[in-house]
């Protein structure tokens, strides 16, 4: 208990000072995880509802492997990720090993298939509803899709919030990619696990209060922002 | 306009649930389709929109296919979207590509005449049975087509709500709209109809005038279910 009350008080201490380290480490943990999750909203949203109105030889394969691919383990894509762009991998001439941008790339590999696989069950359901209406009604692929991405924008708030709780937290691909490397790629998750192999357990506790707080505005925030549990029962 | 059936089949599971049928619909006026349940008159209607996968024969459409600008489609369940009622009813207008202001403003104006205009801003979802259906009808109604399908439309409706919707309808018949209707209920066939279809089995049992229909029918079957007789 003492560890926590001590993580606690310094938590609040280092956010009412604003140690400049702390918000350096904490504006990198969300610039990183805020554009993987962008990224993987962008590419992982219309796969979902793609997957959910297209019928093709193959489907249920995609689909299985998609729901797979949620629980790839970090620390392997960070490994891959590493090999494709170190000195000697195929990528390696673009310079991005040890950088926030090949962080970035090894989260947005991480959570599109939990941002996909959650957004294609919410479309699924809403285009059992919405199918005989849009197939009357003549719309274009495009338009189903983004008919559907539309109307189903807050089940798919969550699916890319899903995606940012999983990528905020993630330290194992993010430590062998981006080497946790002071003022460059150090993240409030590589930051905890370097405290505490040093023993400083109350500091790595203080930046993990610092990092659930961080969450929690994030979700807080754009359920704000969207509206959710407002505007009735649309 | 006319839609003819060339000798329209539809299997479902290696059984013909509808057909085969050959039928011309054509010039104006307003048709019931009646029959028992699963007699075949929602996928009939769902193949005259071109919805319904066809095993056999064909829908002739006048342009060679269905053409979504000159028709609709209202469903037994309204299909409620995650809007609110106006952007429900002006969605039809924004796949053509109408500007939002613009559809907003005509799904206002068919609000109004549907009498939702005080619900125009509420969640589609928030809407009573009734108000549920308006909505429906207004939305297929806004882009004013040529031909209008309806899959019992006022079952499970009060007479308030079923006498709103029989108006507008009639009220689109006598501007020109080619309408097709599946019912359960025979005064309201009696009330609407200019002609009937009765379909019993997949099959049509009875197609004539609506006066020759309620006072002579020829098919057994239709005079034993005027009669109230269950239909096996």
């Amino acid at each position: 208990m003492g560890d926590i009350w001590a993580g606690l008080v310094q938590a609040f201490w280092l956010i009412a000072t604003l140690d400049a380290d702390l918000i350096a480490i904490a504006g990198l943990s969300l610039r990183v995880t805020l554009t993987a999750t962008l990224i993987a909203a962008v590419i992982g949203l219309p796969l979902g509802a793609w997957l959910a109105i297209s019928r093709f030889r193959g489907r249920r394969l995609a689909i299985a492997t998609l729901n797979a691919l949620m629980g790839l383990p970090p620390v392997v894509v960070g490994l891959v990720v590493y090999l494709m762009l170190s000195r000697a991998g195929p990528l390696g001439v673009l310079g991005l090993l040890f950088t926030p941008t090949a962080m970035i790339v090894a989260q947005v590999i991480i959570i599109t298939p939990i941002v996909a696989s959650i957004a294609h069950q919410a479309i699924r359901e809403l285009w059992a509803d919405y199918h005989d209406l849009l197939l009357s009604l003549n719309a274009t692929r495009v338009q189903r899709v983004t008919t559907l991405l539309w109307d189903g924008r807050r089940a798919l708030l969550t699916a890319a919030l899903a995606g940012f709780g999983r990528a905020i937290g993630e330290v194992g691909a993010i430590m062998i990619v981006g080497g946790n490397i002071d003022h460059a790629t150090r993240v409030l998750t590589t930051a905890i696990a370097l405290e505490t192999g040093k023993g400083n357990l109350s500091l790595a506790l203080a930046l993990g209060f610092v990092l659930i707080g961080l969450a929690m505005a994030v979700n807080i925030g754009l359920h704000a922002l969207a509206r959710t549990e407002r505007g009735g029962r649309w | 306009m006319v839609i003819a059936l060339e000798g329209l089949e539809v299997r479902r599971g290696g059984r013909a649930i509808l057909g085969p049928l050959t039928l011309s619909l054509a010039g104006r006026g307003l048709t019931i389709l009646l029959g028992p349940n699963g007699s075949g008159k929602t996928t009939l209607l769902r193949a005259l929109d071109g919805l319904e996968r066809i095993s056999r024969g064909r829908v002739v459409w006048p342009d060679g296919g269905p053409d979504r600008a000159t028709q609709a489609f209202v469903f037994q369940q309204p299909v409620l979207m995650r809007r609110s009622v106006r952007d429900c009813i002006a969605f039809p207008l924004r796949l053509r590509g109408f500007d939002l202001r613009a559809a907003r403003a005509r799904a206002d104006v068919a609000g109004a005449e549907a009498g939702l205009s005080d619900r125009l801003d509420l969640p589609a979802q928030a809407l009573s049975g009734g108000e549920r259906q308006k909505m429906a009808l207004a939305r297929a109604l806004i882009g004013s087509p040529l031909l209008l399908f309806l899959d019992e439309p006022c079952a499970s409706l009060d007479g308030a709500a079923t006498r709103d919707i029989e108006a507008t309808l009639a009220r689109a018949r006598d501007a020109g709209m080619r309408i097709v209707m599946a019912t359960h209920d025979i005064g309201q066939a009696r009330r609407l109809a200019d002609d009937v279809i009765f379909l019993h089995r997949g099959q049509i049992a009875e197609a004539a005038g609506r006066d020759a229909f309620f006072g002579a029918p020829r098919s057994p079957d239709v005079q034993a279910w005027l009669r109230g007789d269950l239909l096996a």
